[in-house]
């Protein structure tokens, strides 16, 4: 029901600590911080999107874990440990595409 | 719009029902079609015109020729990569080159609105000369019109092309077959997202050009090498890719098949598109062709795009199939797929 | 890492559905996805052609353009036909027809209405037209309600008084209770909604858990999210389990958006009852601006006249809604009711399981029934 998408911090205005400019591919626009007052962002940091605002920091640990855990669907438990260990070379393919 | 000239005697019948003309009927999406086909061809081409193409062959005197017109609105009049002036002499070359002509000459009307500083005026007349230049193609007559102070975005201009038919190749949608191979030029939407970002509203910045241009020295490209194998081009500008693949669907009642990881697309339109909710596929194009081509002259045809300048990015993205008859279907490598419809009325950023 | 193209990886998306397979066997399960984003991106990915078929994806209410009244837009326009009002509000609202026809439609015949990408830019409009009244048409759930409660607050902060907000702002847990109350449905389980979840957190959902023993997971939107969320469902179902889970940690923090949270409760509060288009009137479903931003509260500002209007009682937006019916078994689906020219709600916007199933499967559907019937 709503539309929102990642997007990377590239810098937090100085005067104006509540908005920052944020690039998704290449398309830049500065949004409001407001909503991440408890836990504020910093240049570098990827957010949720939604209607020009910051909605919630992107977890990259998370993120990496998902991975992980798709990899392993449908594989037998001895393949597991195997597939763990290649997940982050396989990410890093996956950052190139 | 065109379409041969077949006025017969039987009433025609008159369609188009919406109350009144609204933004969508511009908008070369389905509304533009009803519009076209509910009101305009019925009154002024007769009860069954054909197939609607990009320009219109008329005879003179034993020789063909292809005739079009199209008339420019943008707002703003200048954009990264382009002004409406090169956008209304590429337009027309560009309609005329995917109907297999090459534009020999071009009548230029202004709609100039008054309090419209001449220095405007006058970089958009130099835009145009010099795309006419480059483009190969003679302005050769003209007319001006002043409308009021607020009767029109600075400035509207209309373009009428006459061109030269080019040997080798027949621009029909009914002659393509199950087998074919649907080719793009290069990348889709660039066009269309310039603008949406050029217009502000949407505080939106990225590096992106219009990608305005002649599309003819590919088309010649194509067709010198695979003309015999080219059944049909049409250069997807309002309504997209989407729209005049839809169009080519119906006119041909079989299935476009499209492969959506060969679509190319920049990665700053896509996620323009992603941020807005839009699809590349219904964003306009200004500067790419749609062709469909035989399969046994494909390779031909792709070598030739990929070797001409400005065709390094020309990919086969799909290929046509009997099902889904009339309809455009992309597919994804993982086996989903999704039909993608004309599309209805303008793209609108959404939220959700 | 970019967050997007990692979850289309075409192969584990193969991996994921045929994990889906396995867990599922030959049991038919019914699962809803309450958010119209999952129901677009089901769509948009062609998900189902992967999906074996009993796995049945019933679209739930979480489309706030498609629930909103019929009468709701009509007021919001009337307000805007008063002198010297600017109509702002997200294209999505653009196509939605009132009873005299849709924002663009009035645009058409002159009215100043304009297409915003953020509350915050209907507020920057207030500021750089003095002389003229913003009136931000909102819409959206506990999700985009947080954006326009800050707009609000900046507008109070910085004195701008011509600018007001005509709040339709609805929440999502009363009308799952609503669509679990309906003694005509039938479901195992709930895809829940990865991005109003970012504001409410996890625990709003307990209740779906623990008294209706349906399992929920809270999921993304890339198809391998959705996946992934299938297949924790599916386990669930497996063990005879009834959880809240969590699939889209990357982004939903269990316990929400604190701050969020904070500036909802400072702006608005709940309206005792709200209706729903399809589903009718539901209790404590809605938000209104609250007494100390009147003056920012278009309902307050301006007279409103408030009437009720009837949808068309071909349309059975409801029974689809409820997911009793599919899109395409209501009567005016496809021939009265299409993208063009909506009826129901349902149709309106591309979230809308009918205009969804309208733009991407309808034809598919006939295609794979003409095959049939030619073998």
């Amino acid at each position: 029901m709503c539309l929102a998408i990642p997007g990377k911090i590239v810098e937090i205005s100085s005067d104006n600590t509540r908005s920052a400019l944020v690039d998704v591919v290449g398309v830049r626009r500065q949004i409001d911080l407001g909503l991440l007052q408890d836990d504020k962002p910093a240049p570098g940091d990827w957010v949720l999107i939604h209607v020009g605002f910051a909605m919630s920091k992107i977890s990259e640990t998370d993120a990496l874990d998902q991975m992980n855990t798709l990899r392993m669907l449908g594989e037998i438990d001895g393949a597991m440990q195997e597939v763990q260990g290649y997940g982050l070379k396989d990410l890093d393919k996956a950052d190139v595409n | 719009m065109s379409a041969p000239a077949a006025m017969d005697a039987n009433p025609v019948s008159i369609r188009f029902r919406d109350p009144q003309i609204e933004m969508a009927h511009g908008a070369g999406g389905k509304a533009s079609r009803k519009l076209v086909e509910g009101l305009f061809v019925p009154l002024l081409f007769g009860a069954a015109p054909g197939p609607l193409g990009d320009a219109a062959q008329v005879e003179i005197n034993g020789t063909k020729v292809a005739i079009t017109t199209d008339s420019f609105v943008v707002k703003p009049l200048s954009f990264p990569g382009g002004s409406i002036g090169e956008l209304a002499v590429n337009g027309t070359v560009n309609d005329l080159a995917v109907s297999g002509a090459k534009a020999e000459a071009l009548v230029v009307t202004y709609v100039l609105e008054a309090g419209l500083p001449t220095p405007v005026l006058e970089a958009e007349v130099r835009a145009m000369a010099k795309a006419a230049h480059d483009a190969g193609v003679r302005i050769a007559a003209g007319d001006t019109k002043v409308v009021e102070h607020g009767k029109a975005d600075l400035m509207y201009v209309t373009t009428t092309g006459i061109g030269r038919m080019l040997h080798g190749v027949t621009i029909d949608p009914r002659s393509v077959r199950v087998g074919d191979k649907i080719l793009l030029s290069g990348p889709l939407g660039d066009h269309g997202i310039t603008i949406l970002l050029a217009r502000g509203e949407l505080d939106l910045e990225a590096d992106l050009r219009s990608d305005t241009r002649s599309v003819l020295p590919l088309v010649e490209a194509l067709v010198r090498a695979a003309g015999p194998g080219v059944r049909w081009m049409r250069d997807p500008t309002r309504g997209g890719a989407a729209t005049a693949l839809n169009e080519l669907a119906r006119d041909c009642g079989l299935g476009m098949v499209l492969f959506e990881d060969q679509i190319p697309v920049r990665d700053t339109v896509r996620g323009a598109c992603e941020l807005l909710g839009l699809d590349p596929l219904h964003i306009a194009n200004e500067g790419q062709f749609l062709a469909v081509v035989s399969p046994e002259y494909a390779d031909a045809a792709i070598n030739a795009l990929s070797l001409a300048p400005g065709g390094s990015e020309a990919q086969v993205i799909g290929e046509v199939r009997e099902q889904p008859a009339g309809t455009v279907l992309v597919t994804t490598l993982y086996g989903g797929s999704r039909i993608v419809d004309m599309l209805v009325g303008d793209p609108l950023p959404r939220i959700c | 890492m970019r967050f997007v193209d990692e979850f289309r990886q075409p192969e584990l998306i193969s991996r994921a559905a045929e994990e889906i397979r396995r867990l599922a066997g030959t049991r038919h399960y019914r699962m809803m996805e309450v958010c119209g984003g999952h129901t677009h991106a089901i769509y948009r990915f062609g998900l189902k052609d992967i999906l074996p078929a009993n796995i049945e994806l019933i679209h739930g209410p979480g489309c706030p353009v498609c629930v909103l009244p019929m009468g709701r837009i009509d007021d919001g326009l009337s307000i805007a036909q008063q002198p010297d009002v600017i109509f702002a509000a997200f294209g999505d609202m653009m196509r939605v027809p009132g009873t005299q026809g849709s924002p663009l439609e009035h645009k058409a015949r002159g009215m100043d209405v304009r297409i915003v990408y953020s509350p915050s830019d209907a507020l920057k409009l207030a500021r750089l037209n003095p002389d003229k009244h913003v009136m931000f048409f909102a819409i959206g759930f506990e999700t985009t309600a947080p954006s326009t409660a800050l707009t609000m607050m900046r507008a109070k902060a910085e004195g701008i008084q011509n600018f007001s907000v005509f709040c339709n702002h609805v929440t999502i847990i009363p009308a799952i209770r609503a669509i679990l109350d309906s003694p005509d449905m039938r479901l195992d389980a709930f895809i829940g909604p990865g991005h109003v979840s970012t504001v409410i957190g996890c625990r709003p959902y307990e209740w779906i858990a623990q008294n209706e023993r349906k399992p929920i997971v809270v999921s993304g939107f890339e198809p391998l999210d959705i996946l992934q969320s299938i297949v924790m469902l599916l386990r669930q179902l497996r063990a005879g389990e009834a959880k809240v889970e969590n699939q889209y940690k990357r982004v939903v923090p269990w316990e929400g958006n604190r701050a969020a949270l904070r500036a909802m409760a400072e702006v608005f509060q709940l309206r005792p009852y709200f209706e729903w288009r399809g589903l009718g009137f539901i209790s404590q479903s809605a938000l209104r601006v609250n007494d100390k931003y009147a003056k920012w509260d278009a309902e307050q500002r301006f007279d409103v006249p408030g009437v009720r209007v009837t949808d068309p009682k071909a349309a059975q937006c409801g029974e689809v809604l409820k997911g009793v019916l599919k899109p395409h078994q209501c009567k005016l689906f496809g021939r009265e009711c299409t993208p063009e020219h909506p009826v129901g709600a349902l149709m309106v916007s591309s979230e809308g399981s009918c205009a969804a199933y309208h733009s991407y499967e309808h034809r598919k559907a006939a295609m794979v029934a003409s095959l049939s019937s030619i073998a």
